[in-house]
């Protein structure tokens, strides 16, 4: 799946979707992640063809489809909202799409069947959509989209409105479902921990454009651009703005770092992932001093939200702190990164 | 004192029983966390302690007052809804004001005027202040709303789901701002939640609701380190809890198919051992397992995997670099497991 130059401006003047260039490899699990009027449901929905684009192409299989209309693009689709049809059972909701297929009743039964218990939602073949839980009703809409073999999944933030419990279940289905059959999926998401863990290639995107294409890792440990090291992680990266002088230091008030690997100059912004922040014991060694304002409990580690003469310090940890605690803190010097601030890109 | 008492309180709507005896309390200062699945009573508990829904049976006391018969406007409360209810042909300062100029109210021109300032600039909302509410944010827009509700400044904040309908990021920055403030002003607070990492994160205590009855109720790491059945257990953690299903036999708790899950076991015959993702390592145990699905977090990697009849998950540190397919020797931490008896 390629999409060259591809733009959506809409009437009102909005641009959605600013000329971007995309290649997903075949068989690949890509994510679309960004917040919310980033236009990532705008390129997904120009991919199947639901949505004009303005310019430029998309194409699938090697062939230019821009013009074909959605019917004729063999694209899969599943919505956040299940739009199953409510007047049919949930056997005829999975089989719909197999209607136009000139399918041996026998044959249609089959792949339904066998779509069916890979979702684990055979027991529900003889219900109506409106007796099932909203998970439920999510897994008939992905198995309805699975049952027809497409060359391309497009899947719209699935399972936005999901508990979190269903949602990890869901994901775990449709990653052991996309492991299996190798379709090219491209899958949108607001949730980066969401998209982390499902894609091979995440796509960041931030206001129509494409901010930075890589894998989870590259995504995490090397972002390319302020927006992604702060959207990226649960919580975003600590960001400091300061300088780097001559003398390979970066300064931001009482906090100072050496950087001996670093050519940059000048005003930088040092960024730091929170549980590259450690707690220490001993003040000498001490990058940055600071008092713990809010401190959060997640059951396997805690969240401490610190304020510093730097500013605000996030820091993932194993050892709870109260709210008012002086806390030290120190940087991994490994995992620190460095933005130049006037284009919000890595420089290293 | 206690700020809130609800006693035995009840409530059914025809055949069904909406809250069940329900007697909780909450103290001066206090960020107390109803959790509970949709369809467990929360937003009906709130209700009722809003005074917008008449108990059946039971009794409410505010700040040792008998507040049974109180309307809400007598019962100095600010209610915070999921959908952001601003007026969309008013301003923001409009709508801010609105709660401050009711019939009754006493307060001054200027006084209404600082209060807005005041409420805006905790909320980071001061550039705002002239703009229609059509054209704000989502989070935007929920920040209006709890402006709306901390202007009036009242005894008790009850929220209801505020931050369901926001982006995952904006939840998570949010989510801080809201502990912080309520930190900062020290109002008593209920927050009605099904979201688990919002309860665990943001409760001094949490009370645990299912099906209009109360099931637990502690500080957040007693709720989750002890919870005190498996489906509270679950209810919890994320990833979620691995729970098995145990029989005793030659001195070790075993899966289904016989594999030792733990050395040592209770007094009794069958169990369910509860066991969080972090307490799980992959190496160590006597039986083999097959990792089926990794799931890299970026702070930390989910591993799903195939184990002595059942499938487990465990929590790994980001460093790990197990493969689907790998074979590894879970052990379980003997002293974070939990049991539950089968009868």
């Amino acid at each position: 799946m390629k999409l060259e130059a591809l733009r959506k401006t809409f009437p009102d003047g909005t641009q959605a979707v600013r000329a971007i260039d995309l290649e997903i490899p075949d068989g690949s699990f890509a994510v679309l992640l960004g917040p919310s009027g980033c236009g990532k449901t705008t390129t997904l929905r120009m991919i199947a063809g639901l949505e004009t684009p303005t310019s430029g192409r998309v194409v699938i299989g090697g062939q230019d489809v821009t013009s074909r209309p959605a019917s004729e693009r063999n694209v899969g689709f599943v919505f956040q909202f299940y739009a199953l049809y409510p007047h049919l059972r949930v056997r005829d909701n999975i089989g719909f799409p197999l209607d136009n297929e000139g399918l041996k009743k026998r044959d249609r039964n089959d792949r339904v069947c066998k779509i069916a218990e890979k979702l684990g939602i055979t027991q529900l073949l003889d219900r109506h959509p409106s007796q099932l839980s909203g998970g439920d009703q999510q897994r008939v809409s992905l198995a309805r989209a699975m049952v027809r073999n497409p060359d391309l999944f497009l899947m719209d933030e699935p399972l936005g409105q999901m508990d979190a419990s269903i949602r990890l279940e869901l994901r775990e289905t449709i990653r052991a479902q996309q492991q299996e059959t190798r379709t090219t999926t491209v899958y949108v998401t607001h949730d980066q921990e969401e998209a982390l863990s499902l894609g091979d290639v995440i796509v960041v995107m931030n206001n129509g454009e494409i901010e930075q294409v890589g894998s989870p890792k590259q995504i995490y440990n090397d972002p390319q651009t302020l927006f992604v090291a702060n959207f990226v992680g649960s919580p975003g990266m600590n960001l400091f703005e300061g300088q780097i002088s001559s003398s390979q230091t970066f300064e931001c008030d009482d906090l100072e770092v050496s950087l001996p690997q670093v050519a940059h100059r000048g005003p930088a912004v040092l960024g730091i992932r929170p549980e590259a922040v450690t707690t220490l014991i001993d003040p000498n060694q001490a990058t940055l001093p600071g008092k713990v304002r809010v401190s959060e409990y997640y059951g396997d580690h805690h969240i401490l939200h610190v304020d510093t003469p730097a500013g605000k310090c996030v820091v993932r940890t194993n050892t709870a702190r109260l709210g008012g605690d002086g806390i030290c803190l120190g940087f991994d010097a490994d995992r620190i990164r460095i933005f130049d601030p006037a284009s919000g890109r890595r420089v290293a | 004192m206690s700020i809130l008492d609800l006693q035995n309180v009840s409530i059914t709507f025809g055949e069904t029983v909406a809250l069940n005896q329900v007697s909780l309390s909450l103290q001066d200062a206090e960020f107390l966390v109803i959790l509970g699945p949709t369809g467990a009573g929360k937003t009906t508990l709130l209700r009722t302690i809003a005074g917008l829904q008449p108990a059946d049976t039971g009794h409410i006391r505010i700040r040792g007052e008998k507040a049974d018969h109180r309307s809400p406007s007598e019962r100095d409360v600010a209610m915070v809804f999921q959908n952001f209810s601003l007026y969309p042909d008013r301003t923001v300062r409009q709508n801010l004001a609105f709660p401050l100029q009711s019939p009754g109210s006493t307060l001054s021109a200027e006084e209404i005027q600082s209060r807005i300032e005041w409420a805006a600039d905790i909320l980071h909302i001061k550039r705002l202040l002239d703009r229609p509410s059509t054209q704000l944010s989502g989070g935007e827009m929920q920040r209006v709303a709890i402006g709306r509700a901390i202007v009036r400044r009242p005894g008790i904040f009850l929220f209801d789901e505020p931050l369901t309908n926001l982006d995952a990021k904006l939840r998570e920055s949010l989510r801080t701002e809201l502990i912080d403030l309520q930190k900062q002003l020290g109002v008593p607070t209920v927050y009605v939640t099904h979201d688990q990492t919002e309860a665990l994160s943001m409760a001094d205590r949490i009370v645990v609701l299912a099906n209009g009855s109360i099931r637990q109720t502690g500080f957040p790491s007693d709720v989750y380190e002890a919870p005190s059945t498996p489906e509270i257990a679950k209810q919890l953690g994320f990833p979620p809890i691995n729970l098995l299903s145990a029989r005793a036999g030659e001195g070790a708790w075993r899966s289904q198919t016989g594999d030792t899950l733990v050395p040592a076991h209770g007094d009794f015959a069958e169990a369910t051992l509860g066991i969080r993702p972090e307490n799980v390592v992959t190496e160590g145990g006597t039986s083999p397992a097959t990792v089926r699905i990794v799931e890299d977090t970026g702070a930390s990697r989910i591993l799903l995997v195939d184990w002595a009849g059942c499938s487990i998950r465990i929590l790994a540190s980001r460093a790990d670099n197990h493969q689907p397919g790998d074979t590894i020797y879970p052990l379980l931490n003997p002293d974070r497991v939990m049991v539950w008896p089968v009868q």
